[in-house]
């Protein structure tokens, strides 16, 4: 019987583990859907594929020779600036022709990045070279990778770097104001095209950094991968409550553990059952996520 | 002039009017074409169009690519070697992977482009979309690759190349408890994927009858396609024990669930059918993951035979990569279709049916084919070793 | 079947949905991307009964008409069941809401094994046919543009145009927003059976989010809370993947891509969707004043 409890407890503790670990990359991704959610209310679906982006110019710098500390800069470079780019050619145009056209908008351009991936990559999922030996760590009966430790440590320096950027430094005080009042920024001399183009970089940066370490953790890119986890980082964003950076590192974390939680002790067929479930009973009881502020709406 | 919300409301009432005595119409010529006869147009007679449905985007696209490279290499051999009077055309459609887009792409293949037959397609779930339109039509469907016992009972103008589901876990199971001699299995299944979930059920059968013991509820080890992360459930399996793992799943898991397997310390052996086949399974796993696991194939790419040593090396030069199994039975069904279009003598549709089931004894790369009564090929199938440079053959299982 | 009348069939079920998510979308305002669920509620109870309960004594048309009918109420009482709740969100939590039901649904049919699971529903009746599914469009047309003329349909647009204002004008809104959203629900749920009775084949991940999202794009191409708008949206968003097919094999091998590209295009040139709010009305042409419609 006591073995029975102590086995259950290692269970449990790998779980949470396994669960931190993938919790971490969807708050990396759900970070950059808050900021452009926060500073121009609008839903970018395509945030999943600056994600893959990500992964994919990881992929090539370190098939090509590169070694890691030069390849993750540049993959969080370049899927920043091909956000640029996008919201450049594609958003800014159609920014004030209200929400939903920008969502449709973000929904082609989704679409757009994962044909065309698969159109010029091709459909099959590649092999992520191995940029650093693996190697795991036994806490008692718990395994924890190297992998995993740093996928945890990065998420937790980007988002405290991030935090005092925002906070802390004159552009994030831009991009508060912004984000409270754009007319009013802008008339404060607030360069608010400048400003929503930074936002979308840093946003499309953490989700390229997101990509290589999953690239790393589990050794394949794809064209589609963006797809699901995006979602999920919607999800984790709006469960965190939407526009608030420690509330999305909180959801994408609730969301990992909750889901290895369930394939654990249950089945993992619900899985993703679950994940929507609680995220629907948090909203029903808190509607503005866990970390959101409840606003009255005024006419 | 009327009032204003009169005619709003005519208008209303008038446009969806106007649209349904259009579609009236439409119907009536459609009932009398169903009364005269249910079979689509005849083909055309100058020359034979062969239309191949499969997966060229999507999450499966490797699959069809590979197939369809077997396909064109086959028809390269039959229009060069020309036994047939009459050029082969192939019309290739996409459908995504996605089982609507598999029977919008077989109705276009039947009602604009007039085939003489199909080919198609990989994933049982669309063939089974396919199959109903085919068979409803009257145009003969062959499957090169699509496992499910259920797509050949759609009707009698459906048949396979392939062997089944059955047969395929009937000899996992027997190599894991004879030849491995191993008598603790558990199951993993892709439960959004009915070729694992039939796999899972006959070799659990199999397994017990032979005396084996299985740990663990058949539904609750699973996992779903597109997953990444299979480290809590490896962990769930680990806690059982078992000195085997039988996982029924396609590569693409297949390759990230060893990797992540060996990280836990899982180290028995895993068995897999032929969705594992693909050469990218070995770049996914990994050198150290991917060593000593056993799969059930249609082919071997080291089979010492002439024939295949011949087709392995055409197929290098021509897509610079090694084929997997879908290229060979891509090919292999290819082949097949020119023989039966050989025999069939006049090209009508309902010939080349009663000739493909005609089929015994071709000799492929995938082995002798026969197809039996239920139009299921009679055929043997390999086991391979998964090893870091690729699949190396292990035994060969008649039926 | 005859491969265009198929797709004028499509074209059809689509032209339902499309509609009826106007009405939650477009004419009440309140954003939900969960359609495809619903769709697949119907689709599903209306191949069960055809499977599993049909009499076949009755002739097709009858049991297709039974058929839409259980399609309907089922998939409006889901409607009911998940509206109440979610409801009470606004905006975009009411949007990731939904999309979660949606899926939701999708995974509990993929783990029914009486409806086939992941294998799909086979052998289902084929008893859609042109007539009878148009028939439907037009039913489902007419009410729709029927229930805007009247007090019901008046209290949802201003829930649309402004929730609070509404509220305080004594409307009830939650019991309004409750009532498009069923209403919705249900004609989807026979869009659902329609299109389970025309393709005969039913597999759970043809209902994926990504439907949702290909539904809501018909509307707002059409123009959102326009039904001209959604009919037009639902015609072009069938026809065009299927027409970009016959030009060639290197269009048809980036034909997603250039839908993509076209879809965005529309969305810079014409934000509003084509219709934008108005509706095409024949005796326009009659008549001087312009009026301000939904």
């Amino acid at each position: 019987m006591s073995e029975n409890v102590t086995y259950f407890f290692y269970d449990l503790f790998q779980y949470l583990v396994n669960g931190l670990a993938q919790g971490s990359i969807y708050a990396l991704i759900a970070l950059g859907y808050t900021m452009v959610y926060g500073i121009i209310k609008l839903i970018n679906f395509a945030h999943g594929e600056f994600y893959m982006i990500g992964a994919f110019i990881g992929f090539y710098c370190l098939v090509s020779g590169m070694p890691l500390w030069m390849a993750f800069p540049a993959a969080m470079i370049g899927a920043g600036l091909v956000a640029v780019l996008v919201e450049k050619i594609v958003y800014r145009p159609i920014r004030h022709a209200g929400r939903i056209p920008a969502l449709i908008t973000a929904l082609g351009t989704s679409l757009l990045f994962q044909y065309l991936g698969q159109g010029v990559i091709g459909a099959d999922p590649k092999a992520f070279p191995s940029a650093i030996a693996e190697k795991t760590y036994m806490l008692g009966e718990v395994i924890i990778t190297r992998t995993q430790i740093i996928i945890m440590v990065v998420t937790f320096a980007l988002m405290v770097i991030l935090y005092w950027l925002v906070n802390h430094t004159k552009t994030g005080k831009a991009m508060r104001a912004t984000s409270f009042n754009m007319n009013a920024a802008e008339l404060m001399g607030i360069n608010t095209n400048k400003i929503i183009s930074f936002t979308f970089f840093i946003g499309a940066a953490l989700a390229g950094a997101a990509g290589v370490l999953v690239g790393m953790y589990y050794n394949t890119a794809e064209p589609m991968m963006g797809l699901i986890p995006g979602l999920k980082a919607f999800i984790a964003a709006v469960l965190g409550g939407i526009g608030i950076i420690p509330g999305a590192v909180i959801g994408g974390l609730v969301l990992g553990v909750a889901e290895n939680l369930v394939v654990g002790f249950w089945i993992s067929t619900y899985r993703d059952a679950i994940a929507f479930a609680i995220l629907i009973l948090i909203l029903l009881i808190k509607p503005a996520g866990i970390l959101g502020k409840n606003r009255k709406e005024k006419v | 002039m009327f009032k204003n919300s009169t005619g709003k409301l005519l208008a209303y009432l008038a446009l969806p009017f106007l649209l349904a005595t259009g579609c009236v119409k439409e119907k009536k010529t459609e009932t009398q074409t169903t009364t005269t006869t249910k079979a689509a147009a005849a083909p055309p007679s100058d020359e034979i169009v062969i239309g191949a449905v499969f997966p060229m985007t999507g999450a499966i696209a490797t699959y069809g690519q590979e197939s369809v490279n077997g396909i064109k290499m086959a028809l390269d051999k039959i229009n060069a070697e020309g036994k047939l009077t009459k050029k082969i055309r192939l019309i290739v459609e996409d459908n995504k992977g996605e089982p609507v887009d598999s029977s919008n792409a077989v109705r276009k293949l039947i009602n604009i482009d007039n085939v003489h037959a199909i080919i198609g397609s990989v994933a049982s779930s669309n063939t089974l979309a396919g199959a109903p339109i085919a068979q409803e039509n009257q145009v003969p469907m062959m499957t090169p690759a699509s496992t499910n016992e259920k797509v050949t009972e759609t009707g009698d103008f459906i048949s396979r190349t392939c062997f089944t589901d059955n047969f395929q876990g009937v000899v996992m199971a027997k190599f894991a408890k004879e030849t491995l001699g191993k008598s603790k299995a558990i199951i993993i299944v892709d439960n959004s994927s009915d070729y694992s979930k039939g796999l899972a059920k006959v070799f659990s059968e199999e397994f017990k009858n032979m005396g084996g013991e299985l740990l663990g509820n058949i539904n609750e080890y699973t996992y779903t396609q597109k997953d990444t992360d299979f480290r809590s459930l490896l962990q769930k399996v680990k806690r059982t024990n078992p000195d085997v793992i039988f996982l029924p799943g396609y590569y693409t898991e297949v390759g990230l669930m060893l990797k992540q397997a060996r990280q836990l310390g899982i180290n028995v052996p895993f068995l897999g059918g032929d969705g594992w086949d693909s050469p990218k399974l070995q770049e996914l796993a990994g050198p150290e993951a991917i060593k000593g696991n056993y799969i059930s194939s249609h082919f071997s790419a080291d089979d010492k035979d002439p024939q295949v040593q011949k087709f392995v090396q055409e197929y290098e030069t021509n897509f610079k990569q090694k084929p997997g199994a879908m290229a060979a039975l891509g090919y292999d069904g290819m082949l097949v279709m020119a023989d039966a279009l050989s025999r069939a003598g006049e090209l009508s549709r309902e010939n080349i049916k009663k000739a493909i089931t005609a089929t015994a004894n071709f000799t492929g790369i995938t082995g002798n084919i026969t197809i039996d009564a239920n139009r299921n090929a009679k055929k043997s199938a390999v086991v391979l070793e998964t090893t870091p440079t690729g699949m190396v053959f292990k035994q060969k299982v008649n039926p | 079947m005859d491969y265009l009348a198929h797709l004028t069939l499509n074209t059809g079920i689509f032209i339902i949905l499309a509609v009826s998510l106007n009405l939650i979308n477009g004419i009440c305002g309140q954003f939900s991307l969960g359609h495809a669920g619903f769709w697949a509620v119907g689709a599903y109870t209306g191949a069960a009964y055809g499977v599993f309960l049909a009499p076949e004594a009755l002739p097709d048309f009858i049991n297709l008409f039974i058929s839409c009918g259980i399609g309907f109420v089922v998939a409006a009482l889901s409607g009911l069941l998940i509206g109440v709740p979610c409801l009470r969100l606004r905006g975009d939590y009411l949007a990731i809401a939904t999309l979660g039901f949606g899926e939701i649904i999708r995974i509990l049919i993929m783990n029914m094994d009486v409806v086939g699971g992941p294998r799909g529903f086979t052998n289902i009746p084929n008893w859609s046919n042109l007539f009878w599914v148009y028939f439907w469009v037009v039913i489902t047309i007419v009410f729709c543009a029927n229930l805007l003329r009247g007090t019901h349909g008046r209290a949802i647009i201003s829930i649309r145009e402004d929730e609070i204002a509404a509220d305080s004008m004594g409307i009830y809104t939650f019991k309004y927003k409750t009532l498009a959203f069923v209403i919705g629900a249900g004609f989807a749920g026979l869009a659902g059976s329609l299109f389970a009775h025309a393709q005969q084949f039913l597999h759970p991940n043809g209902f994926t989010f990504m439907w949702s999202v290909i539904i809501l794009l018909m509307i707002i191409l059409g123009g959102l809370g326009s039904i001209t708008g959604a009919i037009v949206g639902a015609v072009i968003l069938t026809i065009l993947p299927e027409m970009l097919r016959f030009m060639g094999e290197t269009v048809s091998q980036w034909r997603m891509v250039i839908y993509s590209i076209l879809l965005i295009c529309l969305m810079l040139w014409r934000p509003s969707g084509i219709f934008g709010k108005h509706e095409f009305n024949i005796l326009k042409f009659f008549k001087k004043d312009e009026e301000a419609t939904s």
